[in-house]
């Protein structure tokens, strides 16, 4: 099936659930309300016209500069049986980003989201294990969120270096490698 | 004669008995985790009940790093993924900006980058087998399948000036055109390939009795299993799913070559083992060949182009966004990537890799083994924690 | 002992007049030094044949820095892992843990003892000579879980309990295919079963009784290289699997003499082979046992123990691993059968009545029999596993 006749199954059968869609772009995509998905993706894998057997990939967006700011999921579907694909996107707000999980549609998800949760800090309600996934354990803050700073301590330990150390290493000092300040603590008494 | 299954009558139970389940760390740092996977196996003897696998170790932001460098100075990063196939994954992303930004490049360069991407898979292949039979104790396969490997990165070398990371795949062309001699270099590394090292192989590990004693039965994916974890590439065409990118949305003109779908076929076993995934890399290897063979045809009756003609000084696609994605040697890899149509950094780009749809998996397979069969299995799966962690 | 004693005699003449106990001593230190020798630098010969001939077999070179092609590589080695550190890891058993690879060199060298060289030169022709080696090869299994309990580690824990249930295994079906030849010669002592050997190639026991013997041989050397843990049977040591399995902790001269023992227990192996089934330090031809009165008898089983060595090696570098479980099924159900069925075999051809013209009977009457009751026997073995095959299939 082709993007258009996509569209339009799933708007017959989910009304103003689907709240846009955009079918001249290179991925013809529709963006679904958050609270709908789980249901959409269930529906998009079992109907036998569509069948998205698979879940290529789970990214998140965000776009805190789009009026009104928000954070997208995004859905790249493919299916085996019929080889077409087709993309659902949610907007979500960028305070407290929450969506149910589809982890029980495609299993794959669970990983994906699992990411997603630790660059964005989306919220997937119902993922049986929503740790976070390359980050460690401890980690503070979302890295992918566009209004993301670096942190200046990691578990007490400098990972950001000082102005003095980056105007030291501008300055060409031959002590340390880059920003990274090698000079023992009793030289920088002195200064 | 009865053997006397109550144990009652000896005074004790053997429910009575007191064991424990123990947990045993696997990796980061492990001969046989490809990297820095750990995995944390609940272990009751020999037997796995359950594993958790922890990844991250070589976390390295790559999806960071792209929004913070230009479109072309990604394409490094894309090296480091998959180390072991850093062609591949150049390709993917060169061809992901190329149909956002409407470039299309000429024949010839299409065919280079077939060239390219199939010795590419030759070589990445040869080093997932080869390591295979490592993990299983069979050493010298190894050493054979990296001979090679060996001449592959000499050509590699010699186009690009690189061995490992190639920075090859340009948006809009490739770094270097192929030097003069390539062709019929390559056509004696194939010779070789074909007569000597292929059959090597079938005969001393794939036919070889414990190493099918050790995989047939092991780690067995079933087919919707695989399509529900997203399973590619050459684990599930294990599974016996005949899905190719390459056949199914060519790109860079597959289409035009002659090759087929190796499938596993489950001879020695239930479809979808250990075995079969390993099978169909092997196999996969001498349709590289096949195809190779004929790229090599084409591009002697071809003219060459400049390979810099279209390569834009600096790209700025326009607003939009492209889910891409190629056939690399570990599976799909897909490349999602947003541009704002406004700065010269891309706005998002996300991976796809299927190294961590695969390992996402793992747990599931993964239970009721053993020890040596987790093993087998991450071999089999065969991931490389560059392109899990990025 | 007494012919290095009469050998020092003849060339120093005042010899005799020495005190008994200096002559003893220098008589039986000697050889012993010597043997030692023998065995302990024997380990750099085998490391640098078995580095070479994996090179060999890989398509590469090799050892080629250290000395003319490299034969200097395995001293270097040595020399380096005696420099190294010994370490402890926190919460190691110290005393178990220094003990364990000085028991297992222990059990891998006792058993020269016994091997006889040649007529004379032996260390001691213990009348329960083969009882004694099967005895003392063992004593290495204490030491593999001694090692891997001190460790406090648990892969090393992994690897030592793998140990203990492959050796004590394989042990068994060792021991059984033992019997075999120990019922036909009828001494447990090797001099006499390499004594029953002699007068030629056609008289070794693996080319004695056809059907009986190789597959005896066959089983013994599959279960000696279990008990010496080389692939395909390393799994205590699985190097993909448990990292390095019991000696996982160890470093240094520790290491070194795990190694050690490794190879010595791999010659020792050889050796046994040889002299149970290769006619020891028997010549293939009598012609050969001697050149102008100078035995040859230790360059044979030299050269036999090797070649055996030579065939682990071998395989090693070319087969995968087994898993456990595979690895207790050809224990249990395939040597273990087979080595059951030889010593009834067996012991059925020696009860056939000799006549008194020395007819070679077991020669003539015994291949058939042999041949007949080996083919029943394997008939009912495939019965009973078709008929295995079918319960199964009715229970699933």
């Amino acid at each position: 099936m082709d993007a258009k006749a996509i569209h339009e199954k799933l708007a017959a059968r989910f009304g103003e659930k689907i709240a846009g869609v955009s079918l001249e772009v290179l991925e013809p995509w529709v963006v679904v309300a958050s609270e709908t998905i789980a249901e959409v993706a269930a529906f998009v894998k079992a109907d036998p016209d569509l069948r998205f057997d698979n879940l290529m990939c789970l990214s998140g967006v965000d776009y805190p500069k789009e009026k009104p700011p928000r954070m997208e999921v995004v859905y790249h579907l493919y299916s085996y049986t019929h080889l077409h694909t087709f993309v659902l996107k949610v907007h979500l707000p960028r305070e407290d980003p929450a969506l149910p999980t589809v982890e029980g549609t495609w299993s794959v998800a669970n990983w994906h989201e699992r990411e997603a949760y630790d660059m964005f800090g989306i919220v997937f309600t119902g993922h049986s294990d929503l740790r976070r996934i390359l980050l460690p354990d401890d980690w503070e803050g979302w890295p992918l969120r566009k209004d993301w700073v670096d942190p200046e301590f990691y578990n007490g330990m400098r990972v950001k270096p000082t102005q003095q150390m980056m105007e030291r290493a501008l300055a060409g000092e031959a002590i340390g490698v880059g920003p990274f300040d090698f000079t023992p603590p009793n030289r920088h008494a002195g200064e | 004669m009865t053997l006397a299954t109550d144990t009652t009558s000896y005074g004790w139970q053997v429910e009575d008995l007191d064991t424990d389940e123990m947990i045993l760390n696997m990796g980061p740092q492990h001969p046989a985790t490809h990297g820095v996977l750990r995995l944390e196996l609940r272990t009751d003897g020999e037997v796995v009940r359950g594993v958790r696998p922890h990844i991250g170790y070589l976390h390295r932001c790559f999806e960071k790093h792209c929004e913070n460098v230009d479109y072309a100075g990604v394409i490094p990063y894309t090296d480091r993924m998959d180390y072991v196939a850093a062609m591949g994954n150049s390709l993917g992303y060169a061809l992901a900006v190329e149909k956002l930004m409407g470039i299309e490049v000429s024949p010839y360069l299409q065919v280079v980058r077939v060239i390219i991407a199939e010795l590419q898979r030759i070589a990445s292949h040869c080093v997932a087998v080869g390591t295979y039979g490592m993990d299983l104790g069979a050493f010298t396969p190894f050493l054979h399948l990296l001979r090679d490997r060996e001449k592959v990165l000499d050509l590699f070398e010699w186009t690009c000036g690189a061995r490992l990371l190639y920075n090859y795949n340009w948006i809009g062309g490739v770094s270097h055109d192929l030097p003069e001699g390539f062709a019929r270099a390559t056509r004696d590394l194939l010779r070789e390939f074909d007569a000597v090292t292929f059959p090597e192989l079938m005969n001393l590990l794939i036919g070889n009795k414990i190493f099918v004693k050790r995989t047939a039965e092991v780690g067995v994916c079933s087919p919707e299993t695989a399509i529900s974890y997203d399973l590619t590439g050459p684990n599930i065409r294990g599974s016996g799913v005949p899905r190719d990118i390459r056949k199914d949305q060519p790109y860079c003109g597959y289409e035009k070559y002659d090759f087929a779908i190796c499938l596993g076929q489950g001879q020695f076993g239930p479809l979808g083992s250990c075995f079969d995934r390993n099978l169909v890399r092997a196999l996969e290897m001498a349709e590289s060949s096949k195809i190779l063979h004929q790229a090599l045809d084409a591009l002697s009756k071809m003219e060459r182009t400049p390979v810099h003609e279209k390569v834009p000084k600096r790209a700025k696609p326009p607003k939009g966004e492209v889910y891409f994605r190629t056939e690399a040697p570990r599976g799909q890899l897909g490349y999602y990537v947003v541009s704002d149509g406004a700065t010269f950094n891309p706005y998002r780009v996300k991976v796809k890799s299927p190294c961590f749809t695969a390992m996402s998996v793992f747990h599931v397979l993964a239970k009721g083994m053993m020890i040596a069969d987790i093993i087998a299995l991450i071999g089999s799966l065969d991931i490389v924690l560059g392109e899990i962690d990025r | 002992m007494q012919f290095t004693y009469r050998l020092i005699e003849s060339l120093y003449p005042g010899f005799a007049g020495w005190p008994a106990w200096a002559q003893i001593a220098v008589a039986a230190g000697i050889p012993g030094v010597m043997l030692f020798l023998f065995m302990a630098l024997g380990p750099l010969l085998y490391v640098y044949a078995e580095r070479k001939i994996a090179g060999f077999m890989q398509d590469r070179l090799g050892p080629m820095r250290v000395g003319p092609y490299g034969v200097l590589q395995t001293l270097a080695d040595t020399i380096k892992l005696l420099f190294k550190e010994a370490i402890y890891p926190k919460g190691v058993d110290r005393k178990l843990f220094i003990l364990a690879p000085c028991i297992v060199n222990v059990g891998a060298f006792m058993p020269f003892l016994v091997l006889p060289f040649s007529s004379r030169l032996v260390g001691a022709d213990l009348n329960i000579g083969l009882f004694y080696v099967s005895a003392v090869a063992s004593l290495a299994t204490v030491g593999l879980i001694m090692a891997g309990w001190a460790s406090n580690n648990k892969y090393a824990l992994y690897g030592a309990m793998r140990a203990a249930a492959q050796i004590v295994s394989y042990e068994i079906p060792a021991v059984m295919t033992l019997l075999t030849v120990v019922m036909i010669v009828g001494s447990l002592s090797l001099q006499t079963i390499v004594g029953a050997q002699g007068g030629g190639l056609q008289n070794w026991f693996l080319f004695r009784y056809f059907p009986v013997m190789p597959v005896a041989f066959l089983v013994f050397f599959t279960a000696g290289m279990a008990e010496c843990n080389r692939t395909p049977f390393d799994i205590p040591e699985a190097e993909s699997e448990l990292v390095a399995g019991f000696h996982v902790e160890y470093s240094g001269f520790f290491f070194a003499m795990f190694f050690l023992a490794e190879y010595a227990e791999m010659v020792v192996i050889s050796a046994t082979t040889s002299v149970l089934f290769l006619g020891g330090w028997m010549a293939p031809h009598p012609a050969l046992q001697s050149i102008g009165g100078f035995s040859l008898g230790p360059f044979w089983l030299v050269a036999k123990a090797w070649f055996l060595v030579f065939i682990m090696m071998w395989l090693r570098w070319t087969l995968p691993r087994l898993r456990v479980d595979q690895l207790m099924h050809v224990a249990w159900k395939v040597l273990l059968p087979i080595a059951f069925v030889l010593v009834v075999v067996v012991g059925g051809l020696l009860t056939w009545p000799q006549t008194a013209d020395g007819f070679p009977w077991d020669r003539y009457v015994g291949w058939p029999l042999s041949l007949a009751l080996l083919a029943f026997l394997a008939y009912v073995m495939v019965a009973a596993r078709r008929w295995h095959g079918r319960r199964v299939q009715e229970l699933a």
